[in-house]
């Protein structure tokens, strides 16, 4: 039963992470009626246009002025002289630097946690005999259907009771037991062949520099993966920072942002420009690692 | 047994393994292990255990300790009170308005897009890029294309003749703003799982279909959509998952108003422990939310592994 399990997790690896796409062939790409793919070409810009709607207009009022924007929608699209006046305000206040040093800080802090411990984790699993290796494996798949957002308020008091409130900690702890990364990362080294391992154990490299001069620096796809998705994930959680970070200091971009729409105002050129910081490093994140986050978020099916 | 008969090429390493077993790796191993454990349990298991415990309890967030005990006393309460099946009524209603289009349009997105030859980075830049922006900003936009009278909805709604909505401020109406703002948000999600769904189709069955005649919309209808059927799956109990943990959208733009004609489970949790200090109570309303939740999840690992077995 257990090796059923180990199994189809390996079957998994066909649309995993490290082979979600494996070549740019595209199989319905295929001489068929021109009209056909006309009409799909249409309705699909037309769909892809609507979406891009709300960006647009965010970005789009970010750079009139404020009196302008309260004036509503009409008035912003007339508007042909931009300024950058709305961020000028957002960056000279200092409150959102706090905010991007604090997202900053505690994905990082998440990212390096989760790859090392996950990556060693993983590592056990796949790769060294122990007794208990299956009830392991086990307990650590059914970890996967804890849905952690529901544990906020017994997080809350654990965090209380150690006195971590109000601390990047408090953000970086709870995050780091990322179930999924244990996966991936299992997942690529039970694809890796294991002369690798006993090569280097027969040179006398112990564990640790086995697994850390040898197989790490081979891992850096999936490590890249791990680090990308659990960032991602980390710098959007808006739940556990919200409770536990009540120093404005300490806030992170998005319970910053929660934020906004109170004090703000009428300031909608004003928000609409903190809307559009706050998303920003995602954007460059996005443009930067395209195919690994898409690749990532389809081969995991990592969500919330 | 079926060990044996799952993993036969391990026997030509054999003897390797033999000296592998020979060397005990419990110490190394369960010292790689305890790093990831020790936060695994902290911050995974204990709170899980905790949360079951404090449920039985009058627990105070003011208050150190346990406080008295409550039997079903939390739950009782809970189960009678009307906020609380409001709360649980609002989630399903916004699971309602929100999985089948996300799903019907990303299949179609995907499908639409792997067929048109040019501009796939465009198409993933538009459905997909919203996805990964905190739910903030996200919030902040859409809120702000809600504006009563003076916003892009509104006014729009004018232009073409309608009476327009102040859509986020009116019961009715608000579960749906959020709702619309949730598609635009994470259909991206699913579009890209359909995308890799699409990749695993042979291309020969389309030839294959092709040759004997199938109109495109023929392969769509009997190619396509049978074999996404797994994808589809995944897609549906996902989004379910995902969408009973809803907080973030409810939270940023309504607050669970107008009065609580928006208010969700966590929404509910989060104000009973946080507002009410009730954490006993909000345990309780946990308990049930993360039975819910568990339920769907153990579903589907059940589902996915009867589908490979087959």
């Amino acid at each position: 039963m257990a090796t059923t399990t180990d199994r189809s997790t390996r079957t998994r690896g066909g649309n995993g992470v490290s082979a979600a796409a494996p070549a740019r062939t595209d199989p319905t790409r295929i001489r068929s009626p021109r009209t056909f793919n006309i009409v799909a070409g249409i309705v699909l810009g037309v769909f892809a246009f609507l979406w891009l709607v709300p960006s647009f207009w965010a970005i789009k009022t970010s750079l009139v002025s404020n009196e302008t924007a309260s004036l509503g929608a009409d008035a912003i699209l007339r508007s042909t002289d931009p300024t950058l006046a709305s961020y000028a305000t957002l960056l000279q206040s200092g409150q959102i630097w706090n905010w991007y040093l604090a997202s900053f800080v505690t994905s990082a802090g998440t990212v390096v946690l989760t790859v090392v411990f996950a990556s060693m984790a993983a590592y056990a699993l796949s790769r060294l005999r122990f007794r208990g290796r299956k009830l392991v494996f086990v307990l650590i798949l059914a970890g996967i259907m804890i849905p952690a957002q529901v544990l906020i308020v017994p997080i809350f008091q654990l965090l209380d009771s150690f006195s971590l409130l109000n601390t990047y900690w408090s953000v970086i702890f709870p995050q780091v037991p990322a179930v999924i990364a244990v996966f991936i990362f299992k997942q690529f080294f039970d694809g890796l062949p294991k002369e690798l391992d006993e090569a280097a154990r027969i040179d006398g490299a112990g564990v640790w520099r086995t697994f850390w001069s040898v197989i790490m620096p081979l891992s850096r796809p999936v490590i890249a993966a791990v680090s990308i998705l659990t960032f991602v994930t980390v710098w959007n959680n808006l739940i556990l920072p919200l409770f536990v970070l009540s120093n404005p200091d300490l806030m992170t971009i998005p319970v910053g942002l929660a934020t906004v729409q109170g004090s703000y105002g009428q300031r909608f050129a004003d928000i609409q420009a903190s809307a559009v910081l706050g998303a920003l490093p995602l954007v460059i994140l996005y443009l930067l690692f395209q195919r690994r986050i898409v690749e990532g978020v389809a081969g995991t099916g990592l969500k919330g | 047994m079926t060990t044996q008969t799952l993993r036969p090429p391990a026997e030509a390493t054999t003897t390797a393994r033999r000296t592998s077993e020979r060397r005990p790796d419990s110490r190394p191993a369960w010292l790689f292990l305890a790093p990831f454990g020790v936060f695994y349990l902290a911050f995974l298991i204990g709170p899980t255990v905790y949360m079951f415990v404090v449920s039985f309890f009058n627990t105070s967030i003011v208050q150190p300790g346990l406080g008295t005990f409550a039997g079903l006393g939390n739950y009782a309460e809970m189960l009678t009170r009307s906020d609380f099946w409001s709360a649980m009524w609002h989630t399903l209603q916004f699971t309602l308005y929100t999985v089948p289009p996300l799903v019907v349009l990303s299949f179609v997105f995907a499908v639409l897009a792997n067929r048109v030859q040019r501009g796939q980075w465009f198409f993933r830049l538009a459905f997909f890029v919203p996805f990964v922006l905190p739910s903030a900003s996200i919030s902040l936009i859409w809120i702000f294309l809600f504006t009563p009278a003076s916003g892009l909805w509104p006014q729009f709604q004018s232009l073409i003749g309608l009476e327009p909505d102040a859509v986020l401020a009116d019961p009715s109406l608000a579960m749906v703003g959020i709702a619309v703002a949730t598609i635009w948000w994470t259909i991206g999600f699913n579009f890209v799982l359909y995308l890799a769904g699409l990749q695993d189709i042979p291309r020969e069955l389309y030839e294959a279909a092709s040759v004997d005649g199938a109109s495109p919309w023929h392969q769509i209808r009997y190619i396509t959509v049978p074999l996404l059927g797994r994808t589809t799956t995944l897609v549906i109990i996902l989004q379910i998952i995902a969408s009973l943990k809803i907080f973030d959208q409810v939270y940023l733009m309504t607050a669970g108003g107008p009065g609580i004609s928006t208010q969700v489970a966590l929404g509910l949790i989060t104000n009973t422990a946080f507002t009410d200090y009730r954490v006993g109570a909000a345990s309780a309303a946990s308990v049930l939310l993360f039975i819910v939740i568990v339920v769907i999840a153990v579903a589907r690992q059940l589902l996915d592994r009867s589908d490979r077995e087959a």
